[in-house]
């Protein structure tokens, strides 16, 4: 029986073993297969082309299909929306259709103008206004913003800012973009007037009831209702994140840079130049660049493990039999987190500045004889960022104690009992049993947190503000995401700023797609149940 | 005889020093947290005057302060914006708790009980799009909002804070996925509809999730800065939320030191209700936790 347990034991601290060894073996194997991956991609590409080819050829294959097949409202339905459901007699879908249409296409060949201003003109002697001259022609939105995507404005605007102001090539841009999404919409919609069209003349044909507008608004709540609720997200989603992110990552390939003021400045296209500056060492950025990366990585992993570890030393601490009150000593810590980071971070900045009351206590003690700048010490770099990594500690340690904690509760109590039966010490047991179940259920805790903290921008931002050291160059403590803050919003740097977001990404996409596939989460999502 | 009850003496002994050792570490670090909070509210009741009768804020390095009272706190209700600040706050955060929360648990339910065609893909792209840095698309989403003449209002942060709030469906989705699909399948064969299934079925027993999420949609507008400085604007200081405010009080470019207790006194009533309301639906904020992100 005991030998038996023993047996169980091990071979639990074995698998555990087995399964952090696998870990890192995984890793591994993912770079490998990361570049293996872009070798292959590159070589297979032709015949990916191909493949894209022959399933685009399928789909269009149904579109032919349907126009052949389709009765006289099915083929007109693909020069006038929603003809088909009007000649089958739905006639509000029909509508809806060809109000999309005509919509589109008055947005499409009217260019209506945004931002378009003018000034009274008056007569120099008699100050009488004999009319009035345009300031900023405006930025249109319609076909003639596709070409401005292109070219991104080709009138320079006259004299000093303020004559007459030039193309606007930011808006260009922006309008270029959201153009191309109307029109991507605009596609499918026609696609949805086709089919829909031709399924109602089908249901005709095989003698099936056609569908009224009241049970169509129905199915949006049964076997449409994925539609109706993901909607307002896909809506919102399109317009404040995926076109804004499009936009962003096209400025990096535009010379969108210091200086340069959207309405007096044309812009252009410049390629991959902001991308290759990254890599110049004479370059501002390129000179930054390298040294902001591997701090934002050793912050990363400092900040990651310390908490970690913190963490857990904090949870087995309250979780101690002998310690009463458990409950109270949890609540104290977890004040740090319900508290605002701009709350607690600042006044900590406070508390250990120059003339704070914590250098004053050093001194009064005596164990320093002048006060010490803890956050912005400009010959020591290193000092500040020890200082960062420690009052991250005292935000970052409460989040882990809170989440170990429920863990350490539901550490399997009869491998306890077995190792005591075998005579393991109390250390034993902790060494053996309780470490490797935190750091096994807590692997994929650990890598998110991981990426977290290589966005973590409050911490470094409200501590520091990146410095010490700097303006627009990069602080000692800048990480990459509040270096790209100061240069898209102090420094109006936007292509470079940009580029370093795309680095950013880059990063963290490749670390969360890693963990991310990796995880029982994604791999077993359908076999849950 | 006498060496077991020696021996028993020792164990004891050893007991009350490790016990009495663990006590006296978790009482230091207890200091440690909560000294920067507990001189924050000390310095918020600091009540000294200088010579021409104004209060004094500026931060002087003493640990406690001389004189109490609640005269800057006065001073912050009646001189100050910050009665308005407050009020943006709230009202931004219920106007994005309301929505948010609405929204992210569609999403939720949609990706993890609802099986349509192209539901891969809209996760997998809903991972990619998550992994952007925010500001990337910040300055794009204050030239969008520009064009509909939105930009320095209250109503533009409370759409940028909801209308991407459905990207972060992971932790809802999570707690979903663990509601039995038979659940779901049963109440199909009885006849009953989607959004029937929706609202009566699921909604019901997943309150722990739904508080999760209102409580941390309701305290992302409290928390949030750098989206509320963009979004908002430096000069246009009456529509701040306190986050700016305070903020700039103690670091704007044209900053006054001495201001310290008065961003102390509105950190005060800050904090406060975000706390209690923290503190009493911890339960929630725990299991939505490690429902959603920590799985083994």
């Amino acid at each position: 029986m005991i030998n038996n347990n023993q047996q169980n034991n091990k071979s639990f601290i074995n698998k555990v073993a087995d399964k952090i060894v696998s870990f890192f073996k995984k890793i591994i194997q993912f770079f490998i297969g990361f570049f293996k991956g872009i070798y292959i991609g590159i070589k297979s590409f032709p015949s990916k082309m191909v493949k894209l080819g022959k399933f685009l050829a399928e789909k269009w294959n149904g579109f032919f299909e349907r126009f052949k097949d389709g009765d006289l409202g099915t083929k007109l339905s693909h020069i006038f929306m929603g003809f088909g459901n009007i000649y089958h007699k739905q006639i509000i879908k029909g509508l809806i259709f060809l109000a999309i249409q005509v919509g589109f296409l008055f947005l499409f060949f009217s260019n209506p103008v945004i931002n378009r201003s003018e000034r009274v003109v008056f007569d120099p002697v008699t100050f009488v206004p004999i009319g009035t001259e345009v300031i900023d022609p405006g930025t249109p939105l319609g076909y003639k913003s596709l070409i401005n995507l292109v070219t991104l404005g080709t009138n320079p605007g006259e004299g000093a800012s303020g004559v007459r102001a030039a193309d606007n090539s930011m808006l260009m841009l922006l309008f270029g973009v959201f153009m191309i999404a109307i029109i991507i919409v605009m596609i499918y919609a026609w696609l949805a007037n086709i089919k829909s069209a031709y399924k109602v003349q089908k249901d005709l044909e095989n003698g099936k009831k056609r569908k009224t507008f009241i049970e169509d608004l129905k199915d949006l709540l049964d076997t449409r209702f994925h539609i109706l609720l993901l909607l307002p997200t896909l809506i919102g989603v399109s317009l404040f994140t995926l076109i804004p992110t499009i936009f962003m990552i096209l400025i990096a390939f535009t010379d969108w840079g210091k200086g340069m003021v959207a309405g007096s400045q044309l812009f252009s296209w410049v390629g991959f130049d902001n991308f290759l500056a990254v890599f110049e060492s004479s370059s501002e950025i390129g000179l930054n660049f390298i040294p902001v990366l591997t701090w934002t990585l050793v912050w990363a992993f400092f900040a990651t493990f310390t908490n970690y570890i913190g963490g857990i030393l904090l949870a087995l601490l309250i979780n101690k039999h002998e310690i009463k009150l458990k409950k109270i000593w949890r609540t104290i810590f977890v004040l740090t987190i319900a508290l605002p980071q701009f709350i607690t971070l600042l006044a900590v900045r406070q508390l250990i500045s120059t003339a704070g009351p914590f250098n004053e206590l050093l001194q009064s003690i005596g164990i320093l004889s002048e006060p010490m700048a803890f956050l912005d010490r400009a010959d020591s770099v290193t000092t500040a960022r020890i200082s960062v990594l420690v009052i991250n500690l005292w935000i970052g340690v409460p989040y882990t104690m809170l989440m170990t904690s429920g863990i350490l509760m539901n550490v399997p109590k009869d491998t306890y009992e077995a190792a005591q039966i075998d005579g393991a010490t109390k250390f034993q047991a902790f060494r053996f049993i309780t470490v490797p179940y935190i750091v096994f259920v807590t692997t994929p805790y650990l890598i998110t947190s991981f990426i977290g903290n290589i966005t973590s921008f409050n911490i470094i931002y409200l501590l520091t503000g990146g410095g010490p050291r700097g303006e627009g160059y990069a602080g000692g403590t800048d990480l990459l995401v509040t270096w790209l803050f100061k240069m898209t919003i102090d420094q109006k740097d936007y292509n470079v700023g940009s580029v370093i977001a795309i680095f950013t990404f880059i990063i963290t996409a490749s670390a969360t797609l890693l963990t991310y596939r990796r995880s029982k989460a994604y791999k077993e999502e359908d076999t849950f149940q | 005889m006498p060496k077991q009850r020696n021996y028993k003496q020792e164990k004891k002994i050893k007991s009350i020093l490790s016990t009495s050792l663990a006590y006296a570490v978790l009482l230091t670090l207890v200091v440690i947290w909560l000294y920067p909070i507990l001189w924050i509210v000390l310095h918020s009741f600091r009540e000294e005057y200088n010579n021409l009768g104004g209060l004094v804020g500026i931060v002087q390095s003493n640990y406690f302060p001389k004189n109490f009272g609640l005269g800057v706190y006065k001073e912050l209700f009646t001189n100050t914006l910050f009665p308005r600040w407050f009020l943006n706050t709230l009202m931004v955060a219920i106007g994005s708790f309301i929505i948010s929360t609405f929204m992210q648990l569609s999403v939720a339910y949609v990706m993890s009980k609802i099986k349509f065609g192209k539901r891969k893909l809209l996760l997998n792209v809903a991972i990619i799009l998550g992994l952007f840095p925010g500001f990337m698309s910040m300055i794009a989403v204050y030239f969008v909002l520009k064009a509909f003449g939105l930009t320095g209002s209250l109503y533009a942060l409370v759409l940028v804070y909801s209308a991407g709030s459905g990207l972060g469906f992971y932790i809802a989705k999570g707690f979903f996925d663990i509601i039995p699909n038979s659940l779901v399948e049963a109440a199909k064969i009885d006849g009953a509809s989607n959004a029937r299934i929706f609202t009566s079925i699921i909604l019901p027993i997943s309150k722990p999730i739904i508080i999760y999420t209102a409580l941390m949609t309701f305290i992302g507008p409290w928390m949030d800065f750098i989206f509320a400085r963009v979004i908002l604007g430096i000069d246009n200081t009456e529509n701040h939320t306190v986050a700016i405010g305070l903020y700039d009080w103690m670091y704007s470019s044209q900053n006054d030191s001495n201001t310290f207790t008065l961003f102390a006194a509105g950190s005060v009533i800050v904090a406060i209700p975000i706390v209690i309301l923290f503190l009493s639906l911890q339960r929630y904020y725990v299991e939505g936790v490690t429902s959603g992100s920590v799985k083994g």
